[in-house]
């Protein structure tokens, strides 16, 4: 495998595990109006996340970052191509970040409601708009001969990307009930709401990615490139759904969740797989001519075997640390009274 | 102590991680053109930077505040360390690529693409280190100034005096060290923007003709960037050459020759900065880094001579809380003299401005723009508020409730990390 195929893959895989990770957060924020009863239940649910959230979102700026250095060309086309999308996924993350440490700041119950639907919109902006960029990027933007794009706003809102949309933010809520049913004591009320919220959206879930991918195979004809082996992702997709009805019924949660994960690999990886077919990175709707290819786009091979030398030493190492900080937090949440208490 | 300056940290911490995101999103953004460019070169300390820093603080972060009582003392310990040495490597990496755009090294330039050739002449570019330098010395005058003034303002009130005495005498003795390497490293600065951006340093001092030798330092002008020339200098003799040279003789280059020299080398345009705000930020800049050096070293003179008292003059601790905003108003002007001076050029001698941004409608860009304004404001404000509120209330004010990984009570008790 040459360089430039194997930075497209890291890319892909980067945003495969951002989605696997920053998914769960953003659920338990969007299910936090539903679940949560009282302030120690809400406290719980932002202790569930608290240590990890963070450390999940960097993946996005790893994406960013290594597309910039490997892939320049459509790192600069794909963010300013969708730029109204990604400065309202700015805002909200600017926002929901700063929520979590400012909301418990000033002990006042309007503060902490106000700071309650930021992060709530927090999530919801982004957990909707990375279905639609995801959407667009396969389906391409009106890229001109020069790698100038000159989709408007509303260009960037079709059917199917607002169908893709829709799918990752209903995938994230229930990626994130599964998660719930993970960190959380099972003898909480807050547990068994959460597996109640689980079966209800991941029904809700399910009819949506079958309708993106029916969307895809049928209006779109994204599939028709595919060769015979592709075709395991969309399947695969349907098929961990089905299994996730299957495990939430009989209570067990881990393959739940490794489930749910499952399904945001498969959609992601697919969306990549359709892209390496035809060799893009990023597809003109004006004509196909000016699509970015792979090989057009990637840097300059001492840039990507220096970059790959920095790959092999820290993904490792990140990957390491991340699991490390996973299982000093292993141990389940329980809303507390105890926890409301003043202090450091 | 720790926890109460840990806390300040974190409030301010929330705020520099967020907007990190803006940074590593808005370069593909707002000027695509710029990063298919450099991408090449200038995204390799980027992504960098989040492999090696980003990574590293906000995993950290999250283990040192929510592990207070599942992890070791030194494993707590051992986080906030990482938690710092991820913040510097962020700067050094972030400053490398900002230095690249001032001083190129290491490229070839390929199908219209700069390309990189040498990776060490990148990482050993010497205006890198001259600007990491300056950057970590006023990052230390910031934080010890700041900490300095929520001392100043408990001590006055005698409050808390076993807690903010030693940090009073520790963060002056950062002070000191803060300003000094500031001080220094900005003035071996100054002597290399003479060498590879002259129309920088022409305009930090409003020389609009090359100057005589010995040549003087305008201490006030009235800058008229129309007709290219100062309607009012007021000089004083040889400091020029001092600031430039280290001596008493030499000349330097005026703006309107350089401005020659450049038309001729990179085709016909104007290429004289905005003379009057990088004179004046420069100068504000100079003037509360002069100012702040001097007040650490009165500190550190009446330490010496008033031992313990220090504490109690209160002439001295009261002027501390007023100083409190002058190092971030001169790391603004400082930025503003290092970036205003490049322009027009975006990547010196290579790509200017107007080359590098996106292809994207006005309205686009302005709306998107007003939004990150209106809620940086906002965050500058919430910050602000905070910080203050939080640093007033002092040791024995808590934050309004525990921020924790909300711990099941069986678990922080059991047998990880509880050894008292």
């Amino acid at each position: 495998m040459d360089l430039v195929t194997l930075w497209f893959w890291l890319i892909a895989g980067t945003f495969t595990l951002y989605f696997f990770l920053e998914g769960f957060d953003f659920g338990v924020d969007l299910l936090r109006p539903v679940l949560a009863h009282t302030e120690a239940e809400e406290r719980a649910l932002t202790g569930t996340i608290g240590p990890f959230w963070d450390g999940n979102e960097v993946w996005v700026l790893a994406a960013a970052g290594v597309m910039f250095s490997t892939f320049p060309v459509w790192y600069g086309a794909l963010f300013s191509g969708m730029y109204p999308l990604f400065v309202l996924v700015l805002l909200a993350l600017l926002l929901r970040g700063v929520s979590f440490e400012y909301r418990n700041q000033v002990d006042r119950q309007r503060w902490r409601d106000t700071w309650d639907w930021v992060n709530f919109g927090g999530s919801l902006v982004p957990s909707f708009l990375w279905g639609v960029i995801m959407a667009k990027l396969i389906e391409g933007l009106a890229l001109d001969g020069e790698r100038r794009v000159l989709s408007g706003f509303g260009d960037l809102f079709t059917p199917f990307s607002v169908v893709g949309g829709i799918a990752t933010l209903l995938l994230f809520v229930l990626h994130g009930a599964n998660f719930l049913l993970l960190r959380l004591h099972p003898d909480s009320a807050l547990h068994r709401r959460a597996r109640t919220a689980a079966l209800r959206w991941g029904a809700l879930a399910t009819i949506a990615i079958l309708a993106f991918v029916v969307m895809g195979y049928v209006t779109e004809g994204l599939f028709a490139d595919f060769g015979v082996l592709p075709w395991v992702f969309p399947l695969a997709a349907a098929a961990t759904l089905a299994t996730i009805w299957f495990a939430l019924t009989r209570r067990l949660d881990r393959l739940a969740f490794a489930m749910s994960g499952l399904t945001i690999v498969f959609s992601t990886i697919t969306i990549f797989v359709a892209l390496y077919r035809r060799q893009v990175v990023l597809p003109s709707t004006l004509d196909p001519a000016f699509d970015l290819t792979l090989a057009g786009s990637a840097s300059r091979p001492l840039t990507l075997e220096l970059m790959t030398w920095v790959g092999a030493i820290f993904l490792p190492l990140i990957i390491g640390y991340q699991v490390w900080n996973y299982y000093v937090f292993r141990e389940r949440v329980r809303p507390d009274e105890g926890s409301l208490a003043k202090g450091y | 102590m720790t926890n109460f300056f840990g806390h300040l940290f974190l409030i301010n911490f929330a705020v520099g991680v967020v907007t990190g995101i803006v940074q590593e999103f808005q370069f593909g953004m707002n000027w695509s053109e710029y990063s298919r460019f450099v991408g090449n070169i200038f995204g390799v300390p980027l992504a960098l930077e989040v492999l090696m820093a980003f990574f590293l603080e906000s995993t950290f972060i999250g283990l040192w505040w929510f592990g207070k009582d599942r992890l070791r003392p030194w494993m707590r310990l051992g986080s906030i360390w990482l938690v710092a040495i991820g913040t510097q490597v962020s700067a050094f990496w972030i400053v490398l690529a900002n230095a690249w755009m001032h001083r190129p090294v290491g490229y070839q330039i390929l199908d219209g693409q700069a390309v990189l050739t040498d990776f060490g002449a990148v990482v050993f570019n010497r205006k890198a280190w001259l600007y990491f330098a300056h950057v970590q010395g006023s990052a230390w005058t910031v934080a010890a100034f700041f900490v300095l003034g929520i001392c100043a303002f408990h001590l006055l009130r005698r409050r808390d005096v076993e807690v903010f005495a030693p940090a009073l005498r520790i963060a002056l003795v950062f002070a000191a060290v803060g300003t000094v390497f500031s001080a220094t490293s900005g003035h071996t600065e100054a002597q290399a923007a003479v060498v590879d951006q002259p129309m920088k340093f022409a305009a930090m001092e409003a020389q609009w003709e090359t100057s005589e030798s010995p040549a003087p330092w305008s201490l006030f002008a009235a800058i008229n960037q129309g007709a290219r020339r100062n309607d009012v200098s007021v000089e004083i003799p040889y400091v020029g050459s001092l600031l430039a040279y280290n001596s008493l003789e030499g000349r330097y280059e005026g703006l309107n020759q350089i401005d020659e020299r450049y038309r001729q080398l990179y085709g016909p345009r104007d290429y004289v900065p905005p003379v009057a705000w990088v004179y004046w930020s420069f100068r504000i800049m100079v003037a509360i880094g002069s100012l702040l050096l001097l007040t650490a070293f009165v500190g550190l003179f009446l330490w010496w001579r008033r031992r313990e008292r220090l504490v109690e003059t209160r002439w001295f601790l009261r002027a501390l809380v007023y100083l409190v905003p002058l190092p971030w108003i001169a790391n603004f002007t400082g930025w503003i003299t290092t970036e205003m001076g490049r322009q027009p050029f975006m990547v010196q001698g290579l790509l200017t401005v107007d080359q590098g941004v996106s292809a994207n409608s006005a309205g686009e860009v302005l709306a998107g723009l007003v939004g990150l304004w209106v809620v940086y404001l906002a965050l500058i404000g919430l910050d602000v508020y905070l910080l203050s509120t939080t640093a007033r209330a002092g040791v024995s004010g808590r934050p309004a409730a525990e921020l924790q990984a909300a711990p099941a009570p069986d678990y922080a008790n059991a047998t990880y990390g509880r050894e008292d």
